[in-house]
């Protein structure tokens, strides 16, 4: 139940073909340009909750979605149907919006010299057993370890495998036409802790995009009980003005608000606080954050954004200065700069460090919140004012006292950036963002 | 004129090759193991949304989607397949993936078909004819010029509508054989406004399930660009918002999020047939004050969480959730009901083919009290007023919710004051609604535009309450 790579490229290579065609439908029907996207991917998702397996889903998705310019008139549509007959109609019908939308001088495919020229091959399609029996085996012994580890998990929510391939292929009318195979596996537990009345429950999980890159069912489970029995008897704490370092796994959306700030759809739309900020200094001097698309075999890889723009390593913030803002060619030609490969999203974002492990960062921080867990969306990224649901632990004399929960914290992320104290060397390799522990030197944390 | 099933039988069997008789052996097929209930999910939706932004629409898009869905439940288990394109060959491998999860067995006896009675709460409109593109491109641009006439501080308009038109049909291992079709539409507005330097935005919107002329009845669009900018307006004026415990008074209207993230995922059937809730095990007990009569009702007319019958052809219903504080009922899809023993109370519902049900919300939202809002914020020495909220999320294992407030005032002795920058308040779900001291007589739903997200799956929901007030809440603000 492997599927086989060889026939994974021949269906690309029709899909390639597929938009091709569409392509040159839409030619036909009198665009001047044309984009054209495919992706699809198949396999399962698999749950078991208490030793009994409770789903077994057997996935298969595909998408097409076309963008075609009259001139500077623009319309798209999109299908989940992928016959022939399906995808001419979209195509159709993208051409009949474009009749209607205005013309707007921005419009328009990404300039042809910044198509990627080269595509890479970067180790982004590990295809596995995508048996019932192997998922289940894998969920199935996750779950049982959690539940031997520790009295005090007391019920489980359940425990996860999923394991998908699939491909993306994009075409314009540059002549451009190009796509890469990718997969994805995933292991997850979710648990629930009890003591007295009062439940509590907590996750961890590992995916990769190379099956063996997995953490074993073994570690899943015991960083889910860890996670989950830590936060037994958590308390409130009384409104002050307080240090915090943000744990890895949480610290990374603190740098997604950064991503946001800095994209070309909300510069250009005047709506962040980080407008007209090109080269000057945001973070402390002594961080760099790089991005690395390249980087074999890494979730956040590819070879090229959703215009066919090529990836390109660069620096994003150079020893705290802002380097780069994000740009699709929409913004860019809106802001009078050029692409930079970010139609869809960032790559891997390498954050740089300047402290140890996370213990070491809360002993030099001696008193202040540990955050484990943000809740809800209080991010302005016009004014960037921050306020969230926290919870996390205590921190005194350098040492975590006890968990807390129900507190918020609150700040303006321009500050809380000028102010990160230090970054440790305990990198989350799951996300695109990969950071280590944030440390900022002060937030107002609300409570009793 | 035709039925809506004959309509949606029409376009999703008998074009596609398919009939009632097609489905049955499907279905014959299913339970040829130890199963105790299939179904067979088919649907076909378009949806069109047209943005306008620097004066001009800019994009206009079409999406289009159909497939089908096959679920086998033996006991707790569930095996689930799906496929994008409608015909016998995808029935009978969807049919044939799902059944892997039967246990050798006996086969269970198939039910006659029979339709459920149910109430249409909606009519069955395709809100994208409902208007013709130059229209529809018009009303943008009347948004656009009526937010830029009220304020010379509006620099930026973002306008958008959207419509769905869905067609959805199941058959059941129960015997239920249901079709509906849902139309839905939504217009918003957003506005930037500039002042000394300073910026801020404004945003609101609408919908309903309807078709678009909807938005032109008593100027429902103007109401939308008015609100919009005098949200932003007001948050330009706003100082930072105060840190701590204290008396929250909350608007009448889309403040029901609050209902939503305190109480209403917590009681869902899947949590609480789990333990997984901290609502789990207290049917019967106190779980809020004595002034919360909270229900989750799907039989509204034309609102946005309306459903004829849900995604497993229960018709929709009014359910009272908490009866003066006392919990008195879960929600419920099939296989939650069946497990728990109770009754499926319409609130089975999904994304998509594509996706299993679940127990979900319609329209949650609190019955009227007996106070004068007016009296309501009278009552508080000092804490905040919260009129409008972004959104919110809650962990219904510990209960702990957030909500985010987009517009807040100061209340100083019995007085609004000054308006207050948006800060997310906290809370625990039982804890909060045990807090609740009073309750207006302005019991208002909201106007139509709320999503919730569950398990990765996303569905139109409705919220509303009236004003009212809870004696402690932390309010996340930087002062």
């Amino acid at each position: 139940m492997t599927p086989d790579m060889q026939q994974l490229r021949q269906e690309m290579h029709d899909v390639e073909q597929a938009v091709a065609d569409a392509l040159a439908y839409a030619k036909q029907l009198g665009g001047s340009a044309v984009e054209c996207a495919i992706s699809r991917s198949r396999g399962i998702n698999v749950g078991t909750r208490l030793g009994e397996v409770e789903t077994v889903e057997f996935n298969q998705d595909g998408a097409l979605g076309i963008t075609l310019y009259r001139g500077q008139q623009k319309g798209s549509s999109s299908t989940t149907d992928l016959t022939p007959s399906a995808i001419r109609a979209a195509v159709e019908k993208a051409n009949d919006i474009a009749r209607f939308t205005s013309p707007d001088p921005f419009a328009g495919l990404a300039p042809e010299a910044a198509m990627a020229s080269q595509i890479p091959d970067l180790d982004l399609c590990h295809p596995a057993d995508q048996s019932a029996e192997f998922a289940l085996q894998q969920a199935l012994a996750c779950e049982r370890h959690a539940l031997s580890l520790d009295p005090r998990i007391v019920n489980s929510d359940g425990a996860g495998y999923s394991s998908h391939v699939g491909y993306r292929v994009y075409g314009n009318s540059h002549g451009f036409l190009a796509g890469y195979l990718q997969s994805r596996h995933s292991l997850s537990c979710s648990l629930i802790a009890k003591s007295g009345e009062a439940m509590q429950r907590d996750y961890s999980y590992t995916v990769a995009r190379h099956r063996d890159q997995l953490w074993s069912p073994e570690q899943v489970a015991r960083d889910a009980v860890e996670a989950t029995v830590a936060r037994l008897d958590s308390r409130k704490i009384a409104t002050a003005k307080v240090p915090v370092i943000f744990r890895a796994d949480v610290a990374n959306s603190l740098f997604g608000h950064l991503v946001g700030a800095i994209s070309g759809g909300n510069l250009y739309r005047k709506s962040s606080f980080l407008l007209d900020h090109l080269g000057q200094q945001v973070l402390p001097s002594w961080l760099t954050i790089s991005e690395q698309p390249h980087l074999p075999g890494a979730l956040a890889s590819s070879p090229f954004d959703q215009e066919g723009v090529a990836t390109v390593d660069r620096d994003i913030i150079s020893n705290g200065v802002l380097q780069n803002y994000l740009m699709t060619s929409y913004s860019a030609r809106k802001l009078g700069l050029q692409p930079t490969g970010h139609a869809g999203g960032i790559h891997t974002w390498q954050v740089g460090h300047n402290a140890q492990s996370l213990q070491a960062m809360c002993r030099d921080m001696g008193t202040g919140l540990l955050v484990t867990e943000l809740m809800g969306q209080g991010v302005n990224l016009l004014t960037g004012d921050y306020s969230r649901g926290a919870a996390g632990f205590w921190v005194e004399n350098g040492e975590i006292q006890f968990p807390v929960e129900e507190i918020t914290i609150a700040g303006n992320l321009k500050d809380m950036f000028a102010n990160i104290v230090a970054i440790g060397n305990d990198v989350d390799l799951r996300h695109g963002v990969r950071t280590g522990s944030v440390w900022i030197e002060s937030m107002r944390l609300a409570g009793v | 004129m035709q039925s809506a099933f004959e309509t949606v039988s029409h376009n999703l069997l008998t074009q596609r090759q398919l009939g009632v008789d097609a489905l049955q052996q499907a279905m014959q097929k299913l339970y040829s193991g130890a199963i105790d209930f299939a179904d067979i999910y088919l649907q076909s939706s378009v949806n069109e949304s047209w943005v306008l932004e620097d004066g001009i629409v800019k994009d206009g898009s079409f999406h289009i989607e159909s497939g089908l869905g096959v679920r086998a439940i033996h006991g707790e288990k569930t095996g689930f397949a799906y496929a994008d394109d409608i015909s016998p060959q995808a029935l009978q491998q969807a049919a044939a993936a799902a059944r892997g999860i039967a246990a050798a067995g006996a086969h269970g006896r198939l039910n006659a078909w029979h339709q459920p009675r149910a109430t249409s709460r909606y009519e069955a409109v395709n809100p994208l004819h409902s208007l013709n593109e130059a229209a529809k491109i018009d009303l943008l641009r009347e948004v656009d010029a009526y937010a830029r006439s009220l304020d010379n501080r509006v620099v930026e308009v973002i306008a958008s509508i959207s419509g769905s038109y869905d067609e959805i049909l199941v058959a059941a291992t129960d015997g239920v054989l249901a079709a509906d079709i849902r139309p839905l539409v939504r217009l918003n507005c957003t506005v930037l406004v500039e002042h000394n330097g300073k910026r801020e935005r404004g945003s609101a919107g609408g919908g309903a399930r309807v078709g678009y002329d909807y938005f032109l009845a008593d100027l429902r669009w103007q109401e939308y660009a008015k609100e919009a900018v005098r949200q932003a307006l007001v948050n330009l004026e706003a100082r930072p918002a105060p840190a701590g415990t204290m008396p929250v008074v909350l608007g009448s209207g889309w403040p029901g999020v609050l209902l939503h993230e305190a109480v209403g995922h917590g009681l869902e059937g899947d949590f609480n047939r789990k333990g997984a809730s901290a609502y789990a095990g207290k049917i019967g007990q106190l779980v809020a004050s004595e002034h919360c009569t909270i229900v989750d009702d799907g039989t509204i007319n034309d609102r946005r969480g309306s459903l004829t019958v849900d995604d497993e052809g229960t018709p929709a219903g009014y359910n009272v959730l908490i009866e003066k504080g006392r919990l008195v009922g879960y929600m419920q899809d099939k296989l939650n009901a069946r497990l728990m023993g109770v009754a499926a109370t319409g609130n089975g519902r999904r994304e998509s083919y594509a996706q299993l049900p679940m127990p979900r919300m319609t329209n949650t939202y609190m019955l009227a009290g007996e106070h004068d809002p007016a009296d309501i914020i009278k009552s508080v020495k000092k804490g905040i007023y919260a009129p409008h909220f972004a959104g919110g999320q809650v962990d219904i294992t510990s209960g702990k919710f957030v909500f985010s407030a987009s517009e807040a005032y100061l209340i100083e002795d019995g007085k609004i004051t000054a308006p207050i920058k948006g800060a997310t308040l906290i809370g625990n779900g039982p804890e909060a609604m045990c807090q609740v001291s009073m309750v207006g007589h302005d019991l208002q739903l909201d106007a139509g535009v709320g999503v919730c997200g569950k398990d990765g799956q996303s569905v139109p929901v409705g919220v509303g309450q009236p004003t009212l007030k809870l004696d402690a809440l932390t309010v996340g603000g930087t002062d």
